[in-house]
């Protein structure tokens, strides 16, 4: 009993991890442009792919190839679409990000097809270790200390470095952080490569598990990100990882905990939770200072 | 006549003229050509329909496909023939096993669901402010994707819904047009619709000026909620099959293009992008079917449309952002009075 308890909540963290992840990478960009990017989907589907390319060459070279699949991207995209949108209205920024999105992914199923392909991707990690007395799966273990490792390190990044602390300011209040002498370029550019380095890590972790590359694949992690950055509250980082990690830790415990008939509508109790934690507090959880408008 | 130019009521009657134009243009066309345009006609229902919230309101909602869903699940299952059901749907509860409704009721009842289901959800969602909202309507596209893929009892699961009545033709798709304009309009020209059109351009003016945000949006999103689920109606009863995967993310980009590429801030916009956008797509899908010359086919590669499609929004975006209508309404010609120089 408490060893099956301790598995859902090992699940339970390792999948949270995962959605903290990608929340943090589109809540990191929700702090500079206040722009939601549905292409975040599209990062990691793109670094799936470097994977599939490599993973027979060699582990590393395939990690490595999906960190610059992924970031290569995320600055191709901010330079050619965002850029040039920079200070649009959100609701105009909303639509583009649609669009670059989906036009990606018409590209990549174009490209590659649309079927899924299976990926043996570190099966080192598919073996179970035993944790005082209780088996459990490698693969987990390593996910939940990859996603540590980059929440910790992202948060170091954001407070100790110079670039971070501009980039905080930019959050913060864009425009004064510009008069104050923070280049706008470099800072949203920066914040674009990290979620693409974000994006990566979560397809490593995401194809291990899953053994599988299809074009929609990043779509499902962003759906249920983008509502983890909601209730954790737009525009704070802090949020943003806490919303998703607790949106992954909910998807587990309602897996867990629903009987196995209404297991299938899990999604749909997950986002009735949300409407409820909204209803109560709409700004979310953490709620993000400096993103009221100023009039 | 003259008086009707320069009427506030000119560009009503402007677009009723210009689709039962198109939809006379297509009586006289090859019978494939008519099906696209009716096709194209069950599409500017839906446009104009999400233009009511998202062009009033300034809020992007990714939710109105759920309501075509809705509309057209809950029109499927009170018109199909009882012994269609008994096959395919063994389990339904008893009254919609049994009932068979006359299809502008079933239209009517799926309409109506979907305004009810805008109501309940609206209720939470419009206390969220711009951007939230509009993820939020994301989470209801999915929760409705979820639930109708999965409730297979009721809606068929991941199996088609077969054998339902197909009713609409060119002339039916013609008229809900017509009605769906009319509706937006009169919406758009209501006292509602314009407070709501002031809290667009200055959330916080309109606020301070006594504007009841919360009310008027709500009440816009069920109003548009409704016109949604007329046209997923519309589309299952011309196609004679629901599918689930129909109404996701694919109908919910091309549907949210045309209001984009039109513009979204006027009804003239709605009505253009759904017209041009149908145009442009039939055109592309011809490309995808290719062209031969001589025993060589040459065809693009299938998700070519879509690409061009997405490419063309993000082109309109960046250089055009208030569509091809740039927000204004469809006038009059004026002519020009004389200037002495």
């Amino acid at each position: 009993m408490i060893g099956r308890m301790l598995q859902v909540v090992v699940d339970a963290v390792s999948v949270g991890g995962l959605y903290a992840l990608t929340a943090l990478g589109i809540g990191l960009i929700f702090g500079v442009m206040r722009l939601i990017n549905f292409a975040h989907a599209q990062l990691i589907t793109i670094a799936g792919y470097a994977v599939l390319l490599l993973f027979t060459a060699s582990p590393v070279l395939a990690v490595l190839g999906a960190i610059i699949a992924a970031a290569l991207l995320a600055l191709v995209v901010e330079r050619t679409a965002f850029r040039p949108l920079r200070g649009a209205d959100p609701a105009m920024l909303l639509i583009a990000s649609f669009a670059v999105s989906f036009f990606i992914e018409k590209v990549m199923i174009m490209l590659v097809g649309s079927r899924p392909k299976g990926v043996d991707f570190l099966p080192a990690l598919a073996g179970q270790v035993e944790v005082v007395g209780i088996r459990l799966q490698l693969l987990q273990l390593v996910t939940i200390l990859v996603s540590l490792v980059l929440l910790v390190g992202t948060t170091w990044f954001l407070k100790s470095t110079r670039l971070g602390l501009e980039m905080r300011a930019a959050a913060e209040n864009f425009r004064m952080a510009e008069v104050l002498g923070v280049r706008a370029n470099r800072v949203i550019a920066t914040a674009f490569a990290l979620s693409g380095l974000l994006a990566a890590a979560v397809a490593c972790l995401f194809v291990a598990q899953t053994g599988l590359v299809q074009p929609r694949m990043g779509l499902q992690l962003v759906i249920i990100a983008f509502v983890g950055t909601v209730i954790g509250g737009l525009g704070s980082l802090p949020g943003a990882a806490f919303g998703g990690f607790l949106v992954g830790v909910a998807t587990i415990l309602l897996q867990a905990l629903l009987p196995p008939e209404l297991r299938v509508f899990r999604e749909a109790f997950l986002f009735l939770a949300v409407a409820v934690v909204l209803l109560v507090r709409p700004q979310g959880l953490i709620p993000a200072r400096g993103l009221k408008e100023r009039i | 006549m003259a008086s009707l130019t320069q009427s506030r009521w000119f560009p009503l009657v402007a677009l009723i003229v210009i689709v039962l134009a198109l939809a006379g243009l297509a009586e006289l066309a090859p019978a494939v050509m008519q099906r696209r345009i009716t096709q194209g006609l069950i599409n500017l229902v839906a446009v104009v329909g999400l233009y009511v919230f998202v062009g009033n309101s300034g809020v992007l909602s990714f939710g109105n496909v759920a309501f075509m869903a809705i509309g057209a699940y809950v029109s499927a299952l009170l018109t199909m023939p009882a012994t269609a059901k008994a096959v395919f749907l063994p389990d339904l509860p008893a009254f919609l096993a049994t009932a068979e409704w006359p299809a502008i009721a079933g239209a009517l009842a799926g309409g109506l669901a979907a305004a009810i289901v805008a109501l309940v959800t609206g209720f939470p969602l419009m206390r969220l402010s711009g951007i939230s909202a509009s993820i939020a309507t994301f989470a209801v596209l999915v929760v409705f994707h979820v639930v109708i893929g999965n409730w297979s009892s009721v809606t068929g699961g991941q199996n088609s819904l077969m054998g339902l009545p197909i009713y609409v033709g060119l002339w039916t798709a013609a008229g809900w047009a017509v009605i769906a304009i009319a509706v937006a309009f009169l919406h758009q020209e209501s006292r509602s619709g314009l407070l709501l059109r002031a809290s667009r351009e200055d959330e916080a003016a309109a606020a301070a000026s006594g504007v009841r945000l919360v009310a008027h949006r709500l009440f816009a999103f069920v109003v548009s909620a409704f016109l949604s689920g007329i046209s997923g109606v519309l589309l299952v009863h011309f196609l004679g099959t629901a599918r689930v995967e129909t109404f996701y993310l694919d109908l919910t980009f091309l549907i949210i293009a045309m209001l984009v590429i039109g513009g979204m801030h006027s009804l003239t916009g709605a009505v253009l992008g759904a017209i041009v956008i149908t145009l442009v797509a039939e055109l592309l899908r011809q490309a995808e079917v290719g062209v031969s010359i001589g025993t060589t086919t040459l065809a693009a590669p299938l998700g070519f449309g879509d690409a061009i499609l997405a490419l063309l929004m993000l082109i309109i975006i960046l250089f055009r952002p208030n569509g091809i209508a740039g927000g204004r309404e469809i006038a009059f010609p004026k002519t020009q009075p004389q200037t002495r120089t």
